[in-house]
């Protein structure tokens, strides 16, 4: 598969998608990311890309295809599997209930009325699990987990990310504006907010890395570091603690947000996930 | 977010205010700004710059060469966030580089560089909490040793 063809062509359609879609919003919150959007993909090394590249080779994949059985096993006391109301994992029509994975990554999270708040794709898998199948959640951090996710990661790849959270009329807007609040606060012993090395010093070296936007477009994504699949909200710990900030917990509120806001900070770049990272 | 950054400002100040009222306290930071600069040394005695070079290059102590080219050949990877501190000594004098190394948000309030002799941050770990960066004599150090940079 020619991943970075697809991507490049999908990325060019994305910003003239983004870009129509500006001329049809009342409002927008002018793009703090600078004059050009672009994935952690980009400055990776080039080990790791050729590992993102190639499915075969990338060493999240594993992860994934058992979450792929998973998907299709009837759980919990209704009895029921993922497929059996969703279909096969990538029916572009959702199976009977007409609700596909294609596209949910891309479009997460959402606002969920029962809680009022943000709901991302952990936390709406589990709602699934007690709700409809009246099976245990799944951990956070789980291999069952992170491979559910990255499963559904994976039928958003080359789609762009899409958030209108920055319009008042949204009902994520608060969130949104929380996660803002979030993003440009100081915190830890080191006194940084994200703003700090991902908008003011992008592209720069801090030591021996290369400071990406830190977008979030790629996750779950494997770090030969963890040696394995991560969530968004385990980097969110890593970017707090490396600060010597308190990280907030999973799936949290305050992470919710954050993650609301970045999916706005990232729209119109193609999803990525399950992608490789140092 | 002009409101966000003037708050930050604003709690910053609160707190260099209370080290000055609250000087008793052992493990509080205590230094006087005049015009931008500590003039006056943070222990009264001098600094010794070969500690100074350790504690620069140490990542649990000032991690300079995080963000600083610096004259330190034997370690790999020096960052590139800051300005190359080669010559930094002849850019500016003592009483600058002491206030930049205790509080450089005085310097710039919207910098990324850490204040390494304060206290007060938000959500500071456990482990940290109530302590700074680096000990007085630690600054001090890399004062001598900044100095060398000629
Ligand atoms: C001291 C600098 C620093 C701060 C502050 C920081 N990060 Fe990071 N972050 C990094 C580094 C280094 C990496 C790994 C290289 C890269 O992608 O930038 C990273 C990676 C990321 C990634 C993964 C990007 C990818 O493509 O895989 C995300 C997402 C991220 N950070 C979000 C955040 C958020 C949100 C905050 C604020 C809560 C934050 N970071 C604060 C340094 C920082
Ligand atoms: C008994 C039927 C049923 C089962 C079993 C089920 N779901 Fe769902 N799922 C739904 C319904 C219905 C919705 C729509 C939201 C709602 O009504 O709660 C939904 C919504 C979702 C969504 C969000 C879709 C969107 O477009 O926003 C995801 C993702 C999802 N389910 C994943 C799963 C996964 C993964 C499993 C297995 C672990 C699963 N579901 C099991 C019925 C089911
Ligand atoms: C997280 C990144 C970071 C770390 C760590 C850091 N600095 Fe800086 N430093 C900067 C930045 C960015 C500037 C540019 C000026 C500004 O932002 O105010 C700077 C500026 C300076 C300057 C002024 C240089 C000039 O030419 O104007 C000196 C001196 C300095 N730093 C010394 C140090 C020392 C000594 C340490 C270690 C104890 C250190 N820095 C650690 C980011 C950092």
């Amino acid at each position: 598969m020619n991943f970075k063809t697809i991507i490049t062509t999908i990325a060019v359609l994305g910003t003239g998608i983004t870009l129509a879609a500006c001329q049809m919003d009342a409002y927008q919150a002018p793009n703090p990311n600078g004059s050009e959007l672009w994935s952690g993909y980009k400055t990776a090394t080039a080990e790791t890309r050729a590992m993102q590249d190639d499915d075969f080779a990338n060493p999240g994949m594993p992860m994934v295809d058992s979450a792929a059985a998973l998907y299709n096993k009837k759980d919990g006391e209704a009895n029921m599997s993922c497929a059996d109301c969703h279909g096969a994992v990538d029916d572009p029509k959702g199976g009977s209930k007409g609700l596909p994975m294609k596209g949910v990554s891309a479009r997460y999270p959402v606002y969920d009325a029962d809680t009022k708040k943000p709901i991302n794709v952990e936390l709406r898998i589990n709602k699934c699990r007690t709700k409809y199948q009246k099976a245990k959640e799944y951990k956070y951090e789980s291999d069952a987990m992170l491979g559910m996710t990255g499963l559904i990661a994976l039928q958003s790849r080359g789609i762009p990310m899409m958030s209108t959270a920055d319009n008042p009329s949204d009902e994520l807007n608060a969130a949104w504006k929380a996660g803002e609040a979030f993003y440009y606060e100081r915190r830890g012993q080191l006194n940084m907010s994200c703003k700090h090395c991902h908008e003011d010093h992008q592209g720069e070296l801090i030591r021996a890395e290369v400071l990406s936007q830190g977008q979030s477009n790629g996750f779950p994504t494997y770090r030969l570091k963890w040696s394995k699949l991560g969530s968004l909200h385990r980097r969110f710990r890593g970017c707090n603690g490396n600060i010597r900030a308190e990280p907030y917990g999973y799936g949290s509120d305050e992470y919710l947000n954050l993650e609301t806001y970045l999916a706005w900070r990232g729209r119109g770049l193609p999803m990525e996930g399950p992608s490789v990272r140092k | 977010m002009k409101h966000t950054k003037f708050m930050t400002a604003a709690i910053g100040l609160a707190f260099v205010g209370a080290f000055a009222v609250n000087a008793q306290a052992a493990d509080m930071p205590k230094f006087t700004i005049v015009n931008d600069t500590i003039p006056a040394s943070l222990t009264g005695k001098p600094g010794d710059a070969a500690n100074g070079r350790k504690v620069a290059i140490d990542r649990k102590k000032g991690n300079c060469l995080a963000c600083h080219v610096m004259p330190i050949p034997e370690q790999q990877f020096h960052g590139h966030v800051g300005p190359d501190l080669h010559g930094v000594a002849k850019r500016y004098d003592e009483a600058t580089l002491r206030m930049r190394v205790v509080d450089p948000k005085v310097l710039n309030e919207d910098t990324m560089m850490p204040s390494f002799f304060t206290t007060g941050q938000h959500r500071v770990t456990k482990k940290f909490e109530g302590k700074t960066i680096l000990g007085a004599q630690e600054v001090e150090d890399v004062i001598a040793y900044l100095k060398t940079l000629m």
